[in-house]
């Protein structure tokens, strides 16, 4: 163990936290705007009660979103100072845009929203949750953005007296083709999560607490079945856009996505493999012929570029040295991501049907709200942990190699400190957001009154009545 | 001007609306046990801050990315040289962001107790630390040729550092009183406004305190003048701060005088912290981490810049967004200016 070793973990750890709130956070907000544009519109009592339920749930979600991601924002300089000297001006831009556009957006209209129940006219306050929308989809496409470019740089030249990336072309940082396809599928890998978490709190309610509330947590369950499905196939969609773009900027993941070492024509898609332990040479596997061509192509019979020869290729251009990332872990955590995501579409279509024409679901589907939403949480971190190691040796593709992006001077005592702190706080958050969450769930609807109009001009705060709702 | 004197400004004003905006927060976290003695009071006391402390938070953040975005080697010898203080405030920031939205989720006393100590931690220890970190920002840092800092935490707690976080911390508590007098009615209102004066006192000692020495390490002609200013403010917002005589009934509470008295009061240590930041940021310039070691090895505005065309680009955004966020948040405190009633609650 070096302080790379440890930077690396840190970063894993605390980047895979903050995405496990992230997705749901995307989504919740976005059910919660809908919903409560539906009490606007049809002005009916169960779409408010849903709108304050799911609304609640959100809210205890992103105060650890925002908090984790406070750490994000920071740790770049703590841990990767000399990442951050190479890429700052390039890199920085959309992290600021995220933040001016973004964050300061969401944070100011969430109070808007939470305090002012009573207090705005009802289209401004539903003006508000939607602004917050607008906020997250801003700060995740600005991140993806940032992100893209270390998957693929553009828009930069590089100066060689200061050692560093220059922005030459913010338009082109921000329309990369990694990140025009990057965004969608993160966003309906998000509206996965959040509609199975929507129909697995409703399924819970529906078998648990027959006869309370049961129209409205109908309308809930099929609004985030439907969610998970539609998607589901985005996700499918995009993802196949995603992986012909990564065959283009960066072959070498592909190819160990699919665990290929020698080039093939037409190449197929294993589903299943057995190699040896150190992943080098395959025994058994059960593999679909063509797929593997049409996915990284669009063509059936065209060659998919193998490890060994791409190896080859990259040292008469980088030098010696390894460029290839850690196959195994890159193979599983592909397959994982789709097998693992797509199953909870499954679960899904098995909700909807079983709640059809008004039928009450069967009793042990109860079972399904654990799993309904832990899988495409799962795949998330799949996905993302397939495409930041599948990067590896590089920190940014062909530019900079995660060896030299860590901070010089930053010594294994700190690195400890820092790891092990945020670990420790981390793992006890989760569990005192998951009690919070669950005891929530379990309170159900709550008894709605009509909002009394707006108070008059002078009248002291009236603190109590929003508030009991929110804080 | 040049871009980069620009993008020296727009950080320095980043920070100083850090301050100003979470100044406050800090203060009403750090006396949210002191003046709020019981759940009702306690509740009035965070309802004041509840709707704006993220939006505030949030100026934090854009600190941080606009410096990555402007001065990449500031934001990288700076967060990697303040390690452990920086990690202590993450971890500081947190709890309180937890704790403030956490605690009415639970309708059980000792959870809200224990809450309430999360965030009079994570707003005192902040408070301090970002004392600590500005005063070692004008003092200078051990930073070698390639502007690595090369110090260890003993170099940070340095006796002037110690008393920065100390005058940042009581400056801060100061703030939040006069907040808490501006945004409470009735006997709230009344403690939090002896609270002020009593408090303003030590930290209008501490602050001036502070900043003498401050200038005396690394002032120049405006520097100076800009210190002696915030000094004055902070008088003058103390001076409007007149308690409001001894009766605490609730008459007090609604003349209208004594509210314009409380908004100047409010006006004066917010002005306090904005002249007082800024004097420190054009004490620097234009350096913006001095090397102890050797001048020459020290971060300036030119070698810690970006590129003529990031910062144009950057200006560019800064100039249209910033407005915008700047009315939306002002909306915001316009939405919620009417005071904080301590209402009674029912909770086991
Ligand atoms: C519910 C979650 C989920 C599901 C079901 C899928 N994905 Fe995915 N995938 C993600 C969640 C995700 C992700 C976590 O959001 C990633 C990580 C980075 C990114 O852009 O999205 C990702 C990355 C990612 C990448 C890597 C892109 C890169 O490194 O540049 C590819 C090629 C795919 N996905 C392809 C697919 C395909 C073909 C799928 C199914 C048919 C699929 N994904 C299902
Ligand atoms: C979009 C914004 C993101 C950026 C800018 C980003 C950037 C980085 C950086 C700088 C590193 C450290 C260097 C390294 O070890 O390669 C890294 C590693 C890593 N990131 Fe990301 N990341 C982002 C999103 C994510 C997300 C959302 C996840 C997971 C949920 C994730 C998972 C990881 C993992 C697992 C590593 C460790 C890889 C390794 O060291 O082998 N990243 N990323
Ligand atoms: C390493 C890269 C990342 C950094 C530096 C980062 C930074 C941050 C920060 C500072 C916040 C708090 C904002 C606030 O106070 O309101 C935040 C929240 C958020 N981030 Fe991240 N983030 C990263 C990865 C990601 C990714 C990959 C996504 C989405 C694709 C994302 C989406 C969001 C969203 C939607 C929020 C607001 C809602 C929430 O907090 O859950 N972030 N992030």
């Amino acid at each position: 163990m070096d302080t790379l070793d440890l930077a690396r973990w840190q970063f894993a750890i605390t980047t895979v936290y903050h995405f496990f709130f992230v997705p749901v956070t995307l989504s919740l907000v976005a059910v919660t705007a809908g919903l409560q544009t539906a009490w606007y519109r049809t002005g009916k009592d169960k779409y408010l009660r849903l709108t304050k339920f799911y609304g609640k749930l959100f809210l205890i979600n992103i105060a650890m979103g925002v908090v984790t991601g406070l750490v994000q924002e920071f740790q770049f300089g703590m841990n990767w100072s000399d990442y951050s000297r190479f890429v700052g001006d390039v890199f920085g831009a959309p992290l600021a845009l995220e933040g001016l556009l973004a964050f300061f957006l969401e944070s100011t209209f969430i109070g808007l929203w939470i305090f002012g129940w009573d207090r705005l006219p009802k289209k401004v306050h539903l003006a508000c949750i939607w602004m917050v929308v607008l906020g997250t989809q801003l700060s995740a496409y600005f991140i993806l953005a940032a992100n893209s470019w270390m998957q693929n740089p553009v828009g930069f030249r590089y100066n060689a007296e200061r050692g560093r990336a220059e922005l030459t072309d913010i338009w082109s940082v921000l329309t990369n083709k990694v990140v025009l396809v990057t965004y969608p599928h993160t966003i309906f890998a998000a509206f996965m999560v959040g509609g199975a978490f929507v129909a697995a709190v409703a399924i819970w309610h529906l078998v648990r607490r027959p006869g309370v509330d049961t129209g409205a947590f109908r309308t809930a369950l099929r609004l985030g079945a439907v969610m998970v499905i539609v998607a589901g196939a985005g996700v499918a969609l995009s993802g196949d856009q995603q992986g012909k773009v990564m065959t283009e900027v960066q072959p070498m993941k592909m190819a160990a996505a699919e665990a290929l070492y020698e080039s093939e024509k037409p190449a197929s898609f294993s589903i299943f493999t057995v190699g040896t332990l150190d992943g080098s040479r395959e025994l058994y596997s059960v593999k679909v012929p063509y797929l593997l061509s049409f996915l990284a192509t669009g063509s059936f019979d065209s060659e998919v570029q193998g490890i060994n020869n791409l190896q080859q290729a990259y040292e008469k251009i980088y030098g010696p040295g390894s460029y290839k990332p850690n196959v195994p872990l890159t193979y599983w955590t592909f397959r994982l991501m789709i097998g693992v995501g797509m199953s909870a579409a499954a679960l899904a279509v098995l909700l909807l049907w079983a709640t059809r024409k008004g039928r009450a679901p069967h009793r042990m589907l109860v079972w399904l709200a654990v799993p309904l939403p832990l899988l495409p949480l799962l795949a998330n971190v799949f996905g993302w942990v397939f495409t930041e190691t599948g990067r590896q040796p590089w920190l940014v593709f062909g530019l900079l190699p995660t060896a030299s992006g860590v901070s010089p001077g930053t010594t294994m005592t700190e690195l400890l400190i820092s790891l092990i702190g945020f670990t420790l706080l981390y793992g006890l958050l989760a569990v005192v957001e998951v009690k919070l969450m669950l005891k929530s769930i379990r309170a159900g609807l709550a008894g709605a009154s009509p909002l009394p109009g707006d108070p008059p001009d002078d009248a002291p705060d009236e603190a109590a009545k929003p508030l009991s709702f929110a804080y | 001007m040049e871009l980069t004197t620009i993008w020296f400004v727009v950080i320095a004003g980043l920070w100083i609306g850090y301050f100003v905006l979470e100044g406050f927060d800090f203060g009403v976290g750090i006396l949210l046990r002191v003046l709020g003695r019981d759940e009702p009071e306690r509740r009035a006391v965070i309802t004041t801050i509840g709707p704006v402390w993220d939006g505030n938070e949030v100026w934090l953040i854009v600190a941080g990315a606009m410096t990555f975005a402007a001065f990449p080697e500031w934001y990288a010898t700076l967060f990697s040289g303040f390690y452990l203080p920086l990690f202590a405030i993450l971890v500081s920031l947190i709890l309180r962001g937890v704790a403030l939205e956490y605690r009415g989720k639970r309708d059980d006393l000792p959870w809200r107790s224990r809450m309430d100590t999360l965030i009079t931690i994570g707003s005192l220890v902040p408070a301090l630390l970002w004392g600590i970190t500005f005063a070692n920002l004008v003092r200078g840092l051990p930073l070698d040729a390639s502007h690595e800092f090369v110090g260890n935490l003993g170099t940070l707690l340095n006796p002037f550092a110690l008393l920065g976080g100390v005058a940042f911390t009581a400056l801060f508590v100061a703030h939040g009183a006069i907040f808490l007098t501006l945004r409470t009615t009735d006997d709230l209102r009344h403690r939090a406004n002896r609270l002020a004066s009593v408090t303003g006192l030590a930290a209008a000692a501490l602050v001036v305190g502070f900043l003498v020495w401050a200038h005396a390490i690394r002032g120049n002609a405006a520097s100076v003048v800009l210190a002696a200013l915030a000094a004055a403010a902070l008088l003058a917002g103390l001076a409007a701060n007149k308690p409001s005589g001894a009766k605490a009934s609730g008459a007090v509470g609604s003349s209208h005088s004594s509210t314009a008295r409380e908004g100047w009061a409010f006006a004066g240590t917010a002005l306090a912290i904005a002249l007082g930041v800024a004097s420190l940021f054009v004490a620097m310039f234009p350096a913006v981490l001095p090397s102890t070691l050797d001048p020459a090895w020290g971060l300036t505005v030119t070698n810690a810049a970006s590129s003529a065309y990031t910062l144009k680009v950057l200006t560019v955004i800064a100039a249209i967004f910033t407005p915008l966020v700047m009315l939306y948040q002002g909306w915001t405190y316009w939405v919620f200016r009417k005071r904080v009633t301590v209402e009674p609650v029912a909770v086991s």
